[in-house]
């Protein structure tokens, strides 16, 4: 309980922080969006358009509770006659943003959890030797690169894929499927190691118990420790170690979808930042803040959930 | 300071002949990029930005790697990109160092309240995803080189508090540091003289790895356009300026990325032998 208060009240903070970074710091953005040559008198009428006269609290309580019922406002981009809402630019975006996550994440989980019991399970073999140095090389690749990487082998050696993930929302399943074939597989790849390596710490940590030990004194095989004994005590950790990588492919996301002009949620944002279109950066910032705190409150929650052990520590009850 | 520094890298000099493999090609690969950088207006055939041929020029002799989008030779572009793109992640890595570095021994020195206002501070800064905070920044200062450094200084600080501070609370516990505080010594006294050489180890381990941080997240930014600036080489904007190539079956896009790769790599394998040396490890 006390976490999920926690989480909110993070929630909140960031909320606020992402606010006032931009609304309250220096740099006049409608100096900055008009240009040098605006006149003073466009100058306040854009600042009274946007509500920049008017105290920040205000303007971050109005902008936080428009935010909770979904509404962000108006894009900088629109002008009178062409009204552009931050909610619908970003909506059908965050739907793409959704797929293209959960697609690499139904790749993911599945080969990190089964080449983690295997690491596991062989550990020492050149299987788990080469996990270890995949995990240090991946660490170090930047998504661009394995993007690119794919790109030569997948698009100009072997046509397989596309090269550009554009989807809208009237592309069918399977098509869909095969244009973000290249982006998921990027972020499977960029993620897939580290998760792995968390599998096999986890698993690891549970066969030095004693019971382990009995088991293998029973003559019992290695395959049925790890599936029937280890494996079942491991899921709470490695449940969390899952969500907190979610979160992290929720980040991911940004670069992979520039490099495949996907239109998601990220290139939305990178698209905003060279434009300086404060409310859409307020707002695409918000959305992966929460994505990325509420991953992480799952991940503190299952972790609690999964061991009722945790809820009462053996010195001072429950937290 | 200096001198369990200097006794540290003698000591780790000594043992580089018998480091692992990996961690040696690690450190070859170290030195021919700080070579690179350090020596690149010699090495490099043009200058950084002269406009020297046409268009996307193929590989030739004149020009080894050809040409960029607007006719500037891509291997010294290459070059001097060592250059500003490990200068710019050092100077933000040893910007992020002292100042988390100080702001984490001073939390840990003085306690209570100094401590919980900036613990804090850095719990909510680091609740949000990095480079998702670098880009909201960027927004609110604009993309300038300084900025940059500022920026990205500033959220990984963060993470060198939480370390500093961990680390610094175990020795600030000890007699020798009561000691000092009996005998009247000011706390700034006492955190550069008692606690910051006994927590040096860690730290830089830690160093190698959050320059590996630092350096891939310039690139991205700069991939996305928003880090460093045109005409400035730098391997990330490199990589976007020309990634229209790949479609065309033309691998020159690859190079300034392959270069960002080899140097994470390699500074991961050799930290990672280092924090196995230190931890005393051997598995």
């Amino acid at each position: 309980m006390s976490r999920l208060i926690l989480g909110l009240m993070t929630l909140v903070l960031v909320s606020a922080l992402i606010f006032m970074v931009v609304a309250l710091l220096p740099g006049d953005f409608a100096r900055a969006i008009l240009g040098p040559n605006a006149t003073p008198e466009t100058v306040a009428a854009f600042r009274h358009e946007v509500g920049l006269d008017r105290p920040a609290l205000a303007r971050y309580l109005e902008w936080i509770s428009g935010a909770v019922r979904g509404d962000f406002g108006l894009s900088f981009s629109s002008r009178s006659g062409n009204t552009r809402t931050v909610a619908e630019m970003i909506l059908p975006r965050f739907r793409n943003t959704l797929f293209l996550a959960g697609f690499a994440a139904l790749m993911a989980v599945p080969l990190a959890i089964t080449l983690g019991v295997l690491s596991a399970l062989y550990r020492n073999s050149w299987l788990d030797r080469t996990v270890n140095a995949m995990t240090l090389t991946s660490i170090s690749l930047p998504e661009f690169f394995v993007a690119y990487l794919l790109m030569f082998f997948f698009v100009v050696k072997i046509p397989l894929f596309y090269s550009l993930a554009s989807v809208d929302a009237g592309t069918p399943l399977g098509e869909r499927l095969l244009r973000t074939a290249l982006p998921a597989l990027t972020l499977v790849l960029v993620t897939v190691a580290h998760m792995m390596r968390m599998v096999r710490a986890s698993i690891i940590a549970v066969l030095a118990s004693p019971y382990i030990e009995m088991a293998r004194l029973k003559g019992l095989s290695p395959a049925r420790i790890i599936l029937r004994h280890a494996l079942p005590n491991a899921w709470a950790p490695i449940v969390s170690v899952i969500a907190v990588n979610l979160a992290y492919l929720i980040v991911g996301v940004v670069v992979v979808e520039v490099v495949f002009v996907y239109p998601g949620v990220g290139q939305l944002m990178v698209d905003a930042v060279s434009k300086r279109d404060v409310p859409v950066v307020q707002a695409c910032a918000l959305i992966f803040a929460a994505t990325y705190i509420l991953m992480n409150l799952a991940a503190d929650i299952l972790t609690v959930v999964s061991n009722p052990r945790l809820l009462h520590p053996k010195e001072g009850g429950v937290r | 300071m200096s001198r369990a520094l200097v006794s540290h890298m003698v000591k780790a000099w000594g043992g580089a002949r018998n480091a692992p493999v990996m961690a040696q090609v690690g450190l070859v690969v170290m030195i021919f990029y700080a070579a690179l950088a350090l020596l690149a207006p010699l090495i490099a055939p043009y200058p950084e930005t002269a406009l020297v041929g046409g268009m996307f020029e193929p590989w030739s002799a004149t020009f080894p790697l050809g040409t960029d989008q607007l006719g500037r030779d891509f291997l010294s572009r290459l070059i001097y990109g060592a250059r500003n793109t490990i200068g710019l992640a050092l100077a933000t890595t040893l910007l992020a160092f002292t100042t988390g570095g100080f702001l984490g021994l001073v939390a840990a020195e003085r306690g209570g309240w100094v401590d919980q206002v900036l613990s804090r501070i850095v719990d909510v800064l680091m609740a949000m995803p990095q480079l998702i905070f670098a880009l909201v920044l960027l927004t609110a200062f604009g993309s300038s080189i300084l900025n940059l450094v500022l920026i990205i200084a500033a959220l990984d600080a963060t993470r060198v508090f939480r370390l500093a501070r961990a680390v610094a609370l175990n020795v600030v516990s000890l007699d020798f540091v009561e000691a000092a505080r009996l005998q009247g010594h000011g706390a700034l006294r006492i955190i550069l003289f008692e606690v910051l050489p006994n927590v040096i180890p860690p730290l830089v381990a830690e160093l190698g790895l959050r320059f590996c941080f630092v350096f891939l997240t310039i690139s991205a930014l700069s991939f996305l356009g928003i880090g460093i600036q045109p005409p400035t080489a730098d391997w990330g904007s490199m990589v976007r300026e020309t990634a229209a190539l790949i479609s065309y079956g033309d691998v020159t896009p690859l190079l300034p990325a392959g270069a960002i790769v080899l140097l994470a790599i390699a500074v991961n394998f050799v930290v990672d032998w280092f924090l196995l040396k230190a931890s005393g490890l051997k598995e």
